[in-house]
């Protein structure tokens, strides 16, 4: 009941927020939205199977280069066609890299996510004349549900159909993501996390679930990356380089891994407090590298965690 | 013949931890496997349930060679496992521990998007079984918040909730307290009588438990097979008894057993075998008529 109270007023406050606030924080939104579609995947992985990846951003990259690519290269802008596009891209490569990470946990799994993580970077470094290099490449305005809003500024767009667009995909995945944990399948991959001896005891089959689980998690991330690109307008390596990987880690870790919302709340609040702690200090990694020893210190379970554990205090004293 | 095997070596390096064990297990057989520290039990169980391949030799369920088939594809077949230090899923509620047990016998664990709440038969089984177990009142409990006690009859009863042929229990009274061992004991062969499961071994140290619910035991002794006996006929051969146990069973071991096992006569008595898995006895159906009313 709570939980549906507090969603409410959040999605009312999102669909209101382009008619209220000043452009600039409408356009901030745009990469949480983006983010929040990577994190729902990134945290099927986490927080619902056990394994920690330290080379999403790898599938990040994928989907934003899938999308400028199609824009730049093959005319194609239409914005559902890069959609599925960059899923697919992601499963296939995801296909053969996940069977190979899923063999290995805890810190091999990370290096070894991380390991593909690298190779991809370098590989849109390097091969100059497909990727653009360390200059990239740049995204076209993509076309929203059959219409090209060739009439609207760049801000309008932005803040105008394809905040809603985002918007809508967003709230899919979470849809889609809400029906994957609460299945059968999402069953198996607790148990996997909890104790894949006993998972296998029962018949599940482990290697096989960390597949799925990291098939679902890479096409999400590209999704993500794909909306992610339209506000950047441009897309270039760093997009896939391991401190991209690590600040997605970060933001699940913020919002807490172990709650279904936790990681929305992480990139929201992420990417909020890096655009304040940027405008009165350049230096925000030092700020954020500090919030990230507060947090695995007196908050490992995230803010999320904090709200679980106030939340009842403060309904018992009203 | 559910399960048999048949001269199997198993050797780790040049250390020989089996040496040519044979072993049958035939309809209805409650069968214990005992011995001391270093006997090869572990071994043998997990060349039994199909984790480790054995070196030479033959094991076979149900007529098909499951040597080294690993725990997935032996489960499918009909065979489940508890362990000897207990398993649970710290962070899933017993209900959730009994679901993922149906959800895995039933196949249904690529289901995506399918609602797992919604889902009558996998709900309805694993209330069953967390009744059977007298672990309804706790359905919704954490595990990890469980007594201990608990936590090894949920380990067994998911188990059980794989409604599997046969069943092999590592040690199912360890870690209980005595005054508890009988009662889940009790529990457990209930269980497996009203499931109509085919067999059950179990690999334990207390002996009162042994002797009180066997219809065979096996004692290993430096990976070899000792004896393959009845309890009366291995309390009657006082080499072995030292051997294995270690002391002579005293007033306990003249006194008949006092629970039968999973034949209805009683022990030892394997001429009646126990109904089919999944066809079940139509004078005694599962779950009971006046349960499912209840």
């Amino acid at each position: 009941m709570r939980t549906t109270v507090v969603l409410a007023l959040v999605a009312v406050a999102i669909v209101a927020l382009p008619l209220v606030a000043p452009a600039y924080y409408v356009t901030l939104m745009l990469p949480f939205m983006a983010y929040g579609v990577v994190l729902l995947g990134l945290n099927l992985l986490f927080g619902y199977t056990g394994l920690v990846s330290f080379g999403h951003a790898l599938f990040i990259g994928i989907g934003a280069y899938t999308a400028a690519m199609l824009t730049t290269r093959f005319g194609i802008r239409q914005m559902e066609l890069i959609l599925l596009a960059a899923a697919l891209a992601a499963a296939v490569v995801a296909a053969p890299v996940g069977a190979l990470c899923v063999r290995y946990v805890k810190i091999y799994f990370g290096m070894l996510t991380l390991a593909f993580g690298m190779v991809f970077y370098t590989f849109l470094l390097k091969f100059y004349k497909l990727t653009g290099g360390d200059e990239g490449m740049r995204m076209l305005r993509p076309h929203l549900l059959g219409q090209s809003w060739e009439g609207l500024s760049k801000t309008a767009y932005l803040v105008g159909p394809y905040y809603y667009f985002s918007l809508g995909a967003l709230v899919l995945a979470t849809l889609l993501m809400w029906r994957i944990v609460r299945s059968p399948f999402g069953l198996c991959l607790r148990t996997i996390r909890d104790n894949p001896l006993k998972a296998e005891s029962l018949g599940v089959s482990v290697p096989r679930f960390r597949w799925y689980a990291f098939m679902i998690s890479a096409v999400y991330a590209a999704v993500g990356g794909a909306l992610l690109a339209t506000p950047t307008g441009n897309v270039d390596p760093t997009l896939a380089y391991w401190t991209h990987s690590g600040n997605i880690v970060f933001m699940v870790l913020l919002g807490g891994f172990a709650s279904f919302f936790g990681p929305l709340l992480g990139a929201f609040v992420f990417i909020f407090l890096q655009d304040a702690v940027m405008s009165v200090f350049p230096y925000w990694r030092l700020v954020f590298g500090a919030v990230l020893a507060l947090l695995v210190i007196f908050a490992p379970s995230g803010l999320m965690g904090l709200f679980a554990r106030r939340l009842p205090v403060e309904v018992s004293r009203a | 013949m559910i399960l048999e095997a048949r001269e199997v070596r198993r050797l780790y390096g040049a250390y020989v931890a089996l040496d040519g064990v044979s072993l049958a297990v035939r309809e209805g057989e409650f069968v214990s496997i005992i011995g001391p520290n270093g006997a090869g039990k572990s071994t043998l169980i997990n060349v039994l349930t199909g984790v480790l391949a054995p070196s030479g030799g033959r094991v076979r369920f149900k007529d098909r060679d499951i040597g080294g088939i690993g725990t997935v594809a032996l489960t499918r077949l009909g065979m489940a496992r508890s362990f000897q230090l207990v398993q649970i899923f710290p962070e899933l509620t017993v209900l959730e521990t009994l679901q993922a047990a149906v959800v895995s016998r039933l196949g249904l664990g690529s289901r995506f998007f399918a609602s797992l709440a919604s889902h009558g038969r996998v709900q309805s089984e694993a209330l069953e079984v967390a009744a059977l177990f007298n672990l309804q009142e706790k359905a919704h409990t954490l595990t990890r918040e469980l007594p201990q006690g608990d936590k090894k009859l949920l380990d067994v009863a998911s188990a059980f909730a794989l409604k599997p042929e046969i069943i092999l229990l590592d040690e199912p009274t360890s870690g209980v307290s005595t005054a508890d061992k009988h009662a889940v004991m009790e529990i457990l062969v209930g269980a497996a009588k009203r499931m109509g499961l085919r067999a059950i071994i179990q690999v334990e140290h207390d002996m009162d438990i042994v002797f009180g619910y066997s219809d065979r035991i096996i004692a290993l002794h430096q990976g070899k097979v000792l004896a393959d006996a009845t309890p009366a006929q291995l309390e009657a051969d006082a080499q072995v008894m030292d051997m294995v146990v270690g002391r002579r069973r005293g007033a306990q071991a003249t006194s008949p057993a006092p629970h039968p096992a999973l034949s209805p006569e009683g022990r030892g008595n394997s001429a009646e075998p126990l109904p089919p898995s999944g066809s079940g006895n139509p004078s005694e159906p599962w779950p009971p008529e006046g349960e499912r009313a209840g």
